[in-house]
């Protein structure tokens, strides 16, 4: 892995600290440290080894996977990824995950920072009751509403449609979404927004042109928030996509996959599948890791 | 300023308060609705049947066994992801050398919380395939060490003694990271000369942990322990994918219940809402007890 680590850029660590090192009883150094880097070691590998072990399977024969389960691959066997992706349909399955996402993420992102944006900058009659219509939804379980909400949309006509995982997607994720948005835009400053009124900007201009680009980095740490959830939503498109499998999002191609390879024996196949999955999120991860923990944790610090 | 604000209002609540009711609150309304029907299959009628069905709950030893398993994911899970949260988040904090200055970090830190953090940005399903990998009995990770070492290698997913706590060790295996993250930021922000204080006045680690940093942390303890709670209560995906509750029931939950009753090989649909009004008065449940149980004078510090 190519990660250089940074420990003065960590912004959640950093915060002023006077990085006291200098002068010290090296005595007292070794065992404290031998101690924790021990724990702490035993658990990055906890972590990583299946994740490596899963890498390193999806280059394996099913023979050597079978029989020596801790060895090395005996060659560089792209073709199991080449079947994983064509054969399993995991390359459709990707681009039907990103478009659904990308549709999902657009929606969330728009009703739930204009929504927010309303609760948290203007007064009127309801304004409570609406709010905490929106940020209830946080307490139920999606399990709930599972059965009904499979009527709503075949009713609707959405059933097994891309548009209608879009919709639903950012349905669940607006209590959310709406609840740490508003607290954001409650800290923005009053101020720029008194003056841009007085100086005749309406108020939709006022919201795209000031207010949008004063809230960016919640609107960052929210979006990573939903980017993810959707990505990895399994439940609903479960539900809600049953039937034609050209249409599946990731999560039930790759469940499909174990299914089959359960079926065939294709340990491989289901290994490189897993891979394929795996390796765009991590890389994405381990690029903005700062700003994915941020924003993770962010929501439940508040 | 206050002239032109209503259509603003209207536009930016509208939309999302329509998304919100058609395809998350009225689900919730029809699904305690539904609850008190004999509502069967896709087109049969459903006729009320009071609270039949909920009486029929009481008797019925399935969903008793999968809410066993839910009350053990309960008991363990919040507290096993806490503490080992906690404990890795402190030794990343001040695990580090002890000197004149205070406690510092451990080296590495931010790439320690990096790989910590890998199975929060991977999607249950694929945690879920790959650990029913990792337990395979013949080929997994786990017994081709076990094997190696020349010690028995149990069957792990398939014997009904250990499935159950496989998956519960899974559960527990994907969350710790995201609780490393959470606490140390929470950490981060406890001023370092209260530290030093406490060092001044030779405190140990340990009464350094316990009598100053988790005191300190409480309220995002408190958030753990609700989200952790409510998760003990779901674990659909993992126990779905991993042992699809089996085997003979011995690692059912009730979210698997549920969606088996709905979706499975009959359509129960108004049984299967009375489950999930089960679930949802659970949820409510835990999650007003956590926060009573949790509750503590809060510390302030600026």
């Amino acid at each position: 892995m190519t990660i250089v680590d940074k420990p003065a850029t960590d912004g959640t660590a950093a915060a002023g600290r006077p990085a006291p090192q200098g002068r010290k009883p090296r005595g007292e150094i070794g065992v404290a440290n031998l101690f924790s880097h021990g724990f702490l070691l035993f658990w990055g590998a906890l972590t990583v080894l299946p994740l490596l072990w899963m890498f390193l399977s999806s280059f394996k024969s099913d023979g050597e996977i079978l029989s020596d389960p801790w060895g090395v691959p005996g060659a560089l066997r792209f073709e199991n990824w080449a079947r994983a992706w064509t054969e399993a349909h995991i390359g459709q399955y990707f681009l039907n995950s990103a478009i659904v996402v990308t549709g999902s993420l657009t929606l969330t992102m728009l009703m739930g920072a204009t929504a927010a944006y309303v609760f948290a900058r203007y007064e009127f009659p309801g304004r409570q009751v609406f709010y905490y219509l929106f940020v209830g939804g946080m307490m139920f379980p999606v399990f709930l509403a599972l059965v009904p909400l499979f009527f709503v949309v075949r009713n609707a006509g959405l059933f097994g449609t891309w548009t209608g995982l879009m919709l639903v997607y950012a349905a669940y994720s607006l209590p959310f979404t709406v609840f740490f948005l508003t607290a954001f835009f409650r800290t923005l400053p009053t101020a720029v927004a008194e003056a841009a009124l007085i100086d005749g900007c309406g108020h939709f201009r006022l919201f795209f042109r000031v207010m949008l680009p004063m809230a960016r980095p919640g609107l960052i740490s929210i979006a990573i928030f939903n980017f993810l959830s959707h990505w990895n939503q399994f439940i609903l498109p479960q539900v809600l996509m049953q039937g034609d499998d050209s249409k599946w999002v990731l999560a039930q191609g790759l469940a499909a996959l174990a299914v089959s390879q359960g079926y065939q024996g294709d340990y491989s196949g289901l290994f490189a599948g897993l891979t394929i999955a795996t390796l765009p999120v991590l890389a994405v991860y381990v690029a903005f890791q700062r700003q994915i923990q941020a924003g993770l944790t962010a929501g439940q610090l508040k | 300023m206050k002239h032109g604000k209503y259509p603003l209002i209207v536009t930016f609540l509208v939309p999302p308060l329509l998304l919100y009711g058609i395809f998350v609150i009225s689900p919730y309304l029809q699904a305690f609705q539904i609850s008190t029907t004999d509502w069967l299959g896709y087109s049969a009628e459903a006729n009320p049947v009071g609270l039949a069905n909920f009486e029929r709950l009481l008797d019925d030893e399935r969903v008793w066994n999968a809410l066993k398993n839910n009350a053990w994911l309960l008991a363990v899970v919040p507290v096993v992801t806490i503490a080992l949260g906690l404990f890795f988040a402190s030794m990343l904090a001040m695990g580090g050398r002890k000197g004149r200055a205070g406690v510092t970090g451990v080296r590495g830190t931010s790439f320690y919380r990096m790989v910590y953090f890998f199975p929060q940005v991977l999607s249950v399903v694929i945690i879920a395939l790959l650990w029913r990998e990792v337990y395979h009995p013949n080929s997994g990770l786990l017994n081709g060490a076990l094997g190696a070492l020349g010690l028995p290698t149990p069957t792990w997913l398939g014997d009904p003694r250990t499935a159950f706590w496989c998956v519960l060790a899974v559960m527990i295996w994907s969350n710790v990271g995201f609780y490393v993250v959470l606490f140390g930021a929470a950490m981060s922000a406890i001023p370092r000369d209260i530290y030093e204080a406490v060092m001044l006045d030779g405190a140990s680690r340990w009464t350094t942990l316990r009598k100053v940093t988790i005191p300190l942390l409480w309220d995002t303890v408190q958030v753990a322990w609700i989200y952790l709670a409510i998760a003990a209560l779901d674990g659909f995906i993992l126990i779905q994918q991993m042992t699809n509750g089996g085997p003979n029931f011995s690692s059912d939950v009730i979210g698997l219940r549920m969606y088996e009753t709905a979706f499975g090989s009959e359509n129960r649909f108004g049984y299967a809402s009375a489950i999930g009004v089960v679930l949802f008065f659970l949820t409510l449940s835990v999650a007003v007890l956590a926060l009573r149980a949790a509750r503590r004078d809060r510390i302030e510090f600026s």
